[in-house]
């Protein structure tokens, strides 16, 4: 079931650089000089799945997706 | 009609300002057969052709992704507003030979399934694209139907993205992100979409009569067929010229080792596009593999020339500035990024000793915008900016060390307002064809 991997997809154009995404996963996200978020390419660390899905649903612009690798 | 030999396929000896008519093309050309959708995606797949808008994409990779999709009738968009301000080959083909592009989109709906195409081009291509199709209605010849859709006069009208966003009346020449679903999926009235430039479905019209082998008789096995590029820089007017994919520019352009004293620097691939030293790009066999692997692109076949005696710093700075503002705003990284690019550009061009961080700073500001937008535009940006420095280190050394340039006229080619250049615009007599 929670076999699924999965790696983050920023929108930029609603992202508006509230930060609270960098706040939640400083493993995964850091912030620009201009406060937008640079997000890890990469496959999500299953054990820091449980905290994207709250950076997702925290961002204040709904941005921030979690999408399935084998989606895309 | 027997098929064409030799490199000119697209370009042809007649007057350019005029539009050869639905007669004449058919003359030319016959009539396109009638092949079986899955036919065509085939050869079009064998054909190896690639998109020529700017992207060098597979373009059977693309039709099968929208022929595949199960949801609704996709829609084709000809896609031909050329937004790149020193590029001239699309206008040169609506003009000029509305029916190949035409046919090549009847093409393309047949292929993917659509019932629909959208002719997307600037206002100046509306009476001829409008005159085309009123003679295609009369003799019925498509089994699709067809609609003009005006795009703004922007730099990034032809984006895949934003072209579907004035189609469909939102946001008109604004990219949307399309980092979780595309236009192939979901683009004009929510139907999947195939963008295709003018040129590239130009290519469809032919491959469609005389097949991929054809097609692939001329340029290499990644970069099969022949590409048309605008030339600008060295004579009085642009230059259309239809170069066969794996021979060198300068055999194309008639430019031996003796003209490239004269050249600083050429400019592939437009404003997105890289310099390229220019013994490298005269050089070099043509294609989109070997573009690259210097760090360039063809992109949309756009080259530019540099003369010597020109300070290729203000020039960059000029265009950075211009390709700042066109940005569609939307994103953060871009927006902040490619006005504090633009700034050092200008100070190392005219205040070289303000630059903090000296020439170094640039790179890493190119860094910060890379990847980081809805659209391809920062990418761009990035990448004419990391070419200039690379391709004209020494001169950004002496600005430095000496101070800037003297101030010489604007060269470039920007749209009228952006700069004090009147806007690239290719004169009948300006085209030229390779000679067999």
């Amino acid at each position: 079931m929670s076999r699924a991997r999965y790696r983050m997809v920023v929108d930029p154009i609603a992202c508006d650089g509230a930060g609270v995404c960098a706040e939640l996963l400083p493993e995964l996200i850091s912030l620009d000089p201009w406060g937008f978020p640079i997000v890890h390419p990469g496959e999500v660390p299953r054990e820091l799945v449980g905290l994207a899905r709250r950076a997702e649903t925290s961002c204040p612009r709904l941005a921030l997706t979690l999408v399935r690798l084998d989606d895309v | 009609m027997s098929a064409p030999e030799g490199p000119g396929r697209l370009l042809d000896r007649s007057d350019p300002a005029r539009a050869v008519g639905l007669d004449a093309h058919l003359a030319r050309w016959g009539t396109l057969p009638v092949v079986a959708p899955e036919a065509l995606l085939v050869a079009v797949e064998q054909s190896g052709l690639r998109g020529r808008g700017g992207a060098w994409f597979p373009v059977g990779t693309k039709w099968r992704a929208v022929a595949g999709g199960r949801r609704a009738r996709p829609v084709v968009v000809a896609n031909g507003p050329e937004g790149e301000p020193a590029s001239g080959k699309d206008r040169y083909l609506l003009r000029h030979t509305p029916h190949l592009v035409l046919d090549g989109a009847a093409v393309a709906a047949r292929a993917v399934g659509a019932d629909r195409v959208v002719v997307h081009v600037t206002a100046e291509a509306v009476p001829g694209i409008g005159a085309a199709l009123a003679e295609r209605s009369r003799r019925a010849i498509d089994a699709c139907t067809f609609e003009v859709v005006v795009a703004p006069d922007r730099f990034l009208s032809g984006q895949e993205a934003a072209a579907v966003a004035t189609i469909n009346g939102k946001n008109p020449g604004l990219p949307t992100f399309a980092g979780i679903r595309s236009v192939r999926e979901q683009g004009v009235g929510g139907r999947p979409t195939l963008v295709q430039n003018v040129e590239t479905l130009a290519h469809v019209a032919l491959i469609a009569r005389y097949g991929p082998q054809w097609f692939r008789s001329v340029g290499t096995y990644d970069s099969p067929g022949t590409a048309l590029v605008t030339v600008t820089g060295r004579w009085e007017s642009p230059r259309i010229v239809e170069v066969p994919l794996g021979t060198t520019l300068g055999g194309a352009l008639g430019l031996g080792p003796d003209a490239a004293s004269g050249i600083q620097g050429v400019l592939l691939g437009g404003y997105g596009g890289g310099w390229l030293p220019t013994a490298t790009a005269l050089t070099m066999p043509l294609t989109e593999e070997e573009a690259r692997r210097h760090g360039s692109s063809i992109g949309a076949g756009v080259v530019v020339l540099l003369p010597t005696g020109i300070c290729p710093l203000a020039e960059a700075a000029r265009v950075v500035r211009y390709l700042e503002g066109e940005g569609a705003g939307q994103c953060g990284p871009c927006v902040n990024g490619l006005d504090l690019i633009a700034t050092s550009m200008e100070l190392l061009a005219h205040r070289p000793g303000s630059l903090r961080g000296g020439v170094a700073a640039l790179p890493t500001l190119c860094g910060l915008v890379e990847g980081r937008g809805a659209c391809r535009h920062p990418d761009g940006v990035a990448r004419f900016v990391r070419t200039t420095l690379d391709i004209f280190a020494d001169h950004a050394t002496a600005h430095l060390r000496r101070g800037p340039c003297r101030t010489t006229p604007p060269f470039l080619a920007l749209p009228a307002g952006t700069g004090s250049v009147a806007s690239v615009a290719v004169r009948p007599g300006a085209v030229g064809t390779r000679s067999r």
